[in-house]
């Protein structure tokens, strides 16, 4: 049996707490310091190979903290993740051929132009100069990319464009599992949907396994074969997005509920009230 | 599948593909930013010449004779030139993650697989061959400010000093770059505080006997110092590599111990930074 792209196995991850030099003071307040709250907890999921995985959470739910743990930038306090069998905590320099990533903030050497940062970025991979300057040009076209303003630099750029050489900067390393988070975060509706449609095409031909963060609850309806919602680091509900129609329907029609309705009703949350910019994005 | 097809360890020319991939962006960035190196290279002329013309006052006043302010304008020339080029290299390598965090692509670099090693090693070589550019830029400026008696110089020992000696400075860089990987907000204050020290310590301006018994100490712990005196005393006295062998052999021991030790330090800072969620963009 082939090893799946992603499994993530009771994962928790918290910040703060651990060692205080202040605390050894006499003056300090006397007992244990209260447990930090958990990012992430106790979270488990696994992602079949060709399949676009949706998580989907409010601000501060861990949606950042769980993609930065699988792209091995962190440590789970407990808990493992395997990516295609192998330990991301013990074997991460293994894991990272297997993976790239897209953010909410496209990530560049601003002063930097395209071709220069997709240089670097392709050889970091093992690419060499050859292989990048062949497919970065076929894969910013197909996400609609002006590639005459490939010599400028990234600061030149819409964010909209920013992001469309994100995701091709990730694209072009051919990677087996793709994290996207929050992808189309702050971009206008046309570059949104050029975005989408690259993702879909992408996966039906590269048989690229995806895990998908999003706030955008019509996008994950579109893309994601699966969802999980996640609240306060916690899984609440997973399933395909019929099922999870289902699972709170009662009488209703299913067509008369939006997800926005049944991450309401599973959570208790609303992801509207928690929109925020996309600067914020990476780190909740 | 294509990951698996690169997932071999790459061989030889793939690990110099790695290390060429930090020299050529760092070359990139600054070509980018040509006017601050412009700056950098008029502060770094300005700063020469304003040391050295001390030697030519110490004339004017009288305080010492012709032959002796001669070797006094070649004694700080060699210190100030000598620390261009050492801080130009701890300035570069000792920022390997400041660069990332300035330009936000922090975690993209890390997460990429390629081994720590190799991406210190490509900031390394950058820094160095960064470094030879901007002290032989300054050197061949400040040229015609003085009548400098290079007559029995030996350049090829002073260049193996500078070669042997970039070893362990890369080795100090590397761990000043630790700093702020573990300090986020002031680790680089730290990395620049750490360079006043060896600047104080290591004779730069003036030979280390001056200083207090206690300073003297770090002198002789600072790789630096050996780097000072066996250029002064490859330029201005004429001593060869056979000469030379003490301090050359004491700067391949520093780097042999440095190099691996600042990287190893680094791989464990780093996954300290990994636990603790320091690896992201802002502070």
């Amino acid at each position: 049996m082939q090893p799946l792209p992603l499994e993530v196995n009771k994962v928790s991850k918290s910040f703060g707490g651990g060692f205080s030099a202040g605390r050894l003071l006499p003056w300090a307040a006397a007992g244990a310091a209260p447990a930090p709250p958990r990012a992430v907890d106790a979270v488990s999921f696994h992602v079949d190979r060709g399949e676009i995985y949706g998580i989907i959470g409010a601000n501060g739910s861990g949606k950042s903290t769980l993609v930065r743990i699988v792209s091995t930038l962190l440590l789970p306090d407990e808990g493992d993740v395997r990516i295609f069998g192998l330990d991301a905590v013990r074997e991460p320099g293994r894991v990272r051929h297997f993976i790239n990533r897209v953010s909410a903030d496209p990530a560049f050497f601003k002063n930097m132009s395209t071709n220069e940062n997709l240089l670097f970025f392709g050889r970091i991979y093992g690419m060499n100069r050859r292989q990048i300057a062949e497919a970065a040009p076929r894969i910013l076209g197909r996400l609609s990319f002006e590639y005459e303003k490939a010599g400028e630099p990234m600061s030149h750029l819409s964010r909209g464009q920013q992001q469309k050489v994100a995701l091709g900067r990730s694209f072009l390393t051919s990677p087996a599992l793709m994290l996207l988070d929050e992808p189309t975060t702050g971009l206008d509706p046309r570059s949104k949907r050029d975005v989408q449609q690259f993702i879909r095409d992408i996966r039906g031909e590269h048989d690229a396994t995806i895990l998908l963060t999003t706030h955008d609850m019509e996008e994950a309806e579109i893309l994601c074969d699966r969802i999980a919602f996640l609240s306060r680091g916690r899984v609440v509900a997973e399933g395909t997005p019929l099922a999870l129609r289902q699972l709170v329907a009662g009488e209703r029609p299913l067509d008369t509920i939006s997800m926005e309705t049944v991450f309401m009703e599973l959570t208790g949350e609303s992801i509207a009230e928690d929109e925020m910019p996309a600067e914020a994005g990476a780190s909740g | 599948m294509d990951s698996i097809r690169r997932f071999a360890l790459p061989d030889a020319s793939g690990r110099f593909n790695l290390v060429w991939a930090f020299i050529e962006r760092q070359t990139n960035l600054w070509k980018r930013y040509w006017a601050w190196e412009l700056v950098w290279l008029a502060y770094g002329v300005v700063n020469t010449l304003a040391i050295t013309f001390i030697a030519e006052q110490v004339g004017v006043v009288g305080i010492a004779g012709a032959e002796e302010v001669s070797q006094l304008v070649l004694f700080l020339l060699i210190g100030t030139l000598v620390w261009a080029y050492l801080s130009a290299v701890l300035d570069d390598v000792s920022l390997v993650i400041t660069w990332e965090r300035w330009e936000g692509t922090i975690e993209h670099t890390l997460m990429a697989p390629v081994a720590r090693s190799l991406h210190l090693i490509g900031m390394a070589l950058f820094g160095i061959i960064h470094a030879i550019v901007r002290t032989l830029l300054i050197f061949a400026i400040v040229i015609p400010f003085f009548a400098l008696d290079l007559g029995q110089a030996d350049f090829l020992a002073a260049a193996v000093v500078v070669g042997l000696g970039s070893l362990s400075i890369v080795g100090i860089a590397i761990l000043g770059g630790v700093l702020p990987l573990l300090y986020p907000e002031r680790g680089t204050q730290m990395t620049f505080m750490m360079q006043a020290a060896i600047l104080l310590v290591s004779g730069v301006y003036y030979s280390v006997d001056v200083l207090p018994g206690w300073l003297r100490v770090f002198s002789v712990a600072s790789p630096a110092t050996y780097i000072i005196d066996g250029i002064r005393a490859a330029l201005i006295d004429g001593e060869g590599v056979l000469d030379l062998q003490s301090t050359l052999w004491t700067l391949v021991a520093f780097g042999v111990v440095l190099v691996p030790a600042s990287i190893a330090v680094f791989s464990v800072a780093e996954r300290w930074a990994k636990k603790t969620g320091k690896l992201k963009r802002q502070g």
